[in-house]
């Protein structure tokens, strides 16, 4: 597939889709159900606010979502006594399919969701977003509604616009352009397609998020686009611009941590694609030098992408979800 | 319903009921705080927050939702009978600029960030209004004009508003001004005021050894005291507030320019201008002593007036305060109110919750008192219409 063709037919802007009776008539025809999920560890400055938006304009107002819940990870803050207040399902990562053990990881959340989570469609939204607003739902929401073989639906920010001197670079954060983009263009050169790969925020139907494996660390969003591109191509992704999103800063070293742990799933996933069958052993260290009293020292850390399988694999899911083999 | 002719039990009823339909509410009213509180809007820059409030009309099927020429934004809730109408009012400007951070944060009990009490929540309270009544399946008789007004603060001296009453159509027969702050806040009456500005500006090439002066700053300093020493009545009430004093650039260069920003206030109109007439005095003698060019800006003028303690709409306001244990706090007004009573509007102000940090960039509601707070409106809106259907 074309490359510009595909970014000019599946990419959308979140003021496409402000007529929200409309939105609300194709979910009641289509008799889907929604869930809003937001991982957290220790967000409490930040989870009133968003639940609270989400829960009065997407559900109070329209009702497009059926459920908004929050799946934490073990906060020692006040976390998921605000996000209860204001109306949230509040869920402990850990006491989800205790089966199978608890992993720590925002991957760990996302995929214990597929489990917890009654939607059709779950929506992912990280919790840290400053300038949180209902279209961080919607807008994402809307081409699954609307157009019916897109799979899973992307957030990216600020969009590429002409602007006083030409055209400016867009595109995603240091991560993305450093590390993924270049491993994209080399391998997936279709994925470079979309703008922003490591977004946190997307929707993905049920359908899909059963179907494919969750690394539990930095690798989620990675390794989705490669299983999700694999599987269904390059039809199944839509992207849309959400505008601004105002979030914290990350330091330069955690970005290192963040991109080793990227690197990770990506060459597993090359290895298992067949792309670089011959690969040697993999040392799960990385090592980052710091400065104390004039000399060097080494800090290691012990970063190990740990996946789950695809959630149809889970007995207890296919008991819960109806799915006979 | 006739809630004002009911026994005192069958009030407090109806006044439950109200607040327990704005706490069902409570959602859509805390984002609606959020929503239209993150949109910069400081005076004569209100039009996205008013566009943001006239959707919320149109989205909650009100009539004539739209924008005026100087930026006030409307709905009407129209009413089932009569051709009475009652203003709601919240002004929809802030004193903070569009460079401040305009995050609002939720907390357990409270909300915080920059004009969350004046005015978003006032806002909110317009916004959600319409569903509330919807809810409790109140139709009023009267129609009700709900109004986000713009350029209230500073420099915007209540143009919208003034704007409006200047311009509209349709009798007001009462009025209502609603602000976040504080919960109990019962204006009725407005003060006179001279709002006005003092600007002290110095040469650069200031001869210092002949004047033997320090710059803006001192000059500033130096008319204070002489503002200080303006004796003010006990009787009629009279203060000098001074708001606002800048003055320099940096630790050790002589100020070129200072500036003070300040109000007198007063129940008598003479007594304010017989101040300002002292200042003037003042500013004329400190020029004349220090060469310096000191320029005075009135900004904006306040006639005193309003209605008498015992007018049925602050004998209304009393008892529904009273049935929901509100503390009332009788304050005169500047502010919205006072254009009203210019106009011959009967007219109060409310507050809807309590605050703490008020102004500063990190005021912080409290969430619990704001349903009492909206009861209360729900309430008077009640009583107003009640009053209207009496007087046919």
């Amino acid at each position: 597939m074309n490359i510009d063709q595909w970014v000019h037919n599946n990419t959308f802007h979140h003021g496409q889709f402000w007529d929200f009776r409309h939105m609300v008539e194709a979910k009641e025809q289509q008799n889907v159900k929604v869930s809003l999920c937001i991982p957290t560890l220790n967000e409490e400055k930040t989870i009133g606010k968003e639940v609270v938006i989400f829960k009065s304009e997407l559900m109070s107002r329209y009702p497009l979502l059926d459920e908004i819940a929050i799946i934490d990870s073990g906060s020692t803050d006040q976390t998921c006594e605000v996000a209860a207040s204001y109306g949230a399902d509040v869920y402990l990562a850990s006491d989800i399919l205790p089966e199978v053990g608890a992993k720590r990881g925002k991957g760990e959340n996302l995929w214990k969701a597929i489990y917890q989570l009654e939607g059709d469609i779950i929506i992912y939204v990280d919790a840290d977003i400053k300038n949180i607003h209902p279209r961080f739902a919607y807008g994402l929401l809307a081409p699954l509604l609307y157009r019916p073989e897109i799979k899973y639906v992307k957030a990216f920010y600020d969009r590429p616009l002409a602007f006083s001197q030409g055209i400016r670079p867009s595109g995603g954060g240091r991560v993305t352009e450093i590390l993924v983009r270049p491993l994209f263009s080399l391998f997936f050169p279709e994925l470079t397609g979309i703008i922003q790969p490591l977004s946190g925020e997307y929707a993905v139907r049920r359908e899909v998020l059963q179907d494919i494996p969750f690394p539990i660390g930095y690798g989620v969003e990675t390794s989705h686009l490669i299983d999700v591109y694999s599987k269904w191509g390059m039809e199944a992704f839509g992207q849309t611009d959400l505008d601004q999103r105002v979030h914290r800063n990350q330091a330069t070293r955690d970005l290192g941590k963040m991109s080793f742990g990227i690197l990770q799933t990506f060459l597993s996933r090359a290895k298992s694609l067949g792309i670089m069958p011959e690969m040697p052993n993999l040392h799960p260290s990385l090592r980052q030098f710091q400065a104390r009293e004039g000399s060097f020292e080494q800090v290691e850390y012990h970063i190990v992408e740990e996946e789950r399988p695809p959630m149809i694999t889970i007995p207890a899911y296919r008991e819960k979800f109806n799915i006979v083999e | 319903m006739f809630l004002f002719m009911a026994k005192n039990n069958d009030i407090k009823n109806a006044l439950e009921r109200y607040r327990h339909a704005m706490a069902d509410k409570r959602d859509i009213l805390l984002t609606n705080i959020v929503m239209v509180g993150e949109i910069p809007a400081p005076t004569f820059e209100e039009e996205a927050r008013v566009r943001f409030m006239v959707d919320r009309f149109s989205e909650a099927g009100l009539h004539n939702c739209s924008a005026d020429e100087v930026g006030n934004g409307f709905g009407i809730l129209p009413g089932t009978e009569s051709d009475r109408n009652i203003l709601l009012v919240a002004h929809a400007d802030s004193i903070f600029g569009p460079k401040v951070d305009h995050t609002i944060s939720m907390h357990v009990d409270r909300v915080e960030g920059p004009a969350v009490g004046d005015n978003a929540l006032g806002l909110a309270a317009l916004a959600t209004l319409p569903l509330a009544l919807e809810q409790l399946d109140l139709a009023l008789k009267s129609n009700v004009i709900l109004m986000a007004a713009s350029r209230s603060l500073g420099r915007g001296d209540l143009q919208g508003l003034r704007f409006f009453l200047q311009n509209n159509k349709r009798p007001i027969q009462c009025a209502m001004c609603v602000e976040g702050v504080q919960l109990g806040r019962l204006s009725y009456s407005s003060i006179g005021m001279v709002r006005a500005e003092i600007n002290v500006y110095v040469p650069e090439q200031y001869d210092w050894t002949r004047f033997g002066a320090a710059g803006a700053n001192i000059t500033l300093i130096d008319l204070i005291n002489k503002m200080n020493r303006i004796p003010l009545p006990k009787r009629p009430k009279t203060s000098i507030v001074l708001g606002t004093i800048e003055g320099g650039t940096s630790f050790n260069t002589i100020a070129t320019h200072a500036l003070l920003r300040f109000e007198i206030r007063s129940e008598s109109a003479e007594v304010v201008h017989d101040i300002l007439q002292q200042i003037e005095d003042a500013i004329a003698e400190t020029q004349s002593e220090t060469n310096a060019d000191i320029k005075l800006d009135v900004l904006a003028r306040r006639k005193p007036g309003g209605v008498d303690f015992r007018h049925a709409l602050v004998r209304r306001a009393r008892a529904v305060m009273r049935a929901l244990d509100i503390e009332p706090r009788m304050a005169p007004s500047t502010s919205e109110l006072s254009e009203l009573i210019n106009h011959n509007i009967p007219a109060i102000t409310l507050g809807l919750t309590e605050s703490e940090k008020q102004s500063q960039i990190n005021e912080s509601l409290k969430i619990e008192p704001i349903f009492t707070g909206m009861a209360q409106l729900i309430g008077m809106l009640v009583a107003m219409d009640e009053d209207g259907r009496h007087e046919h």
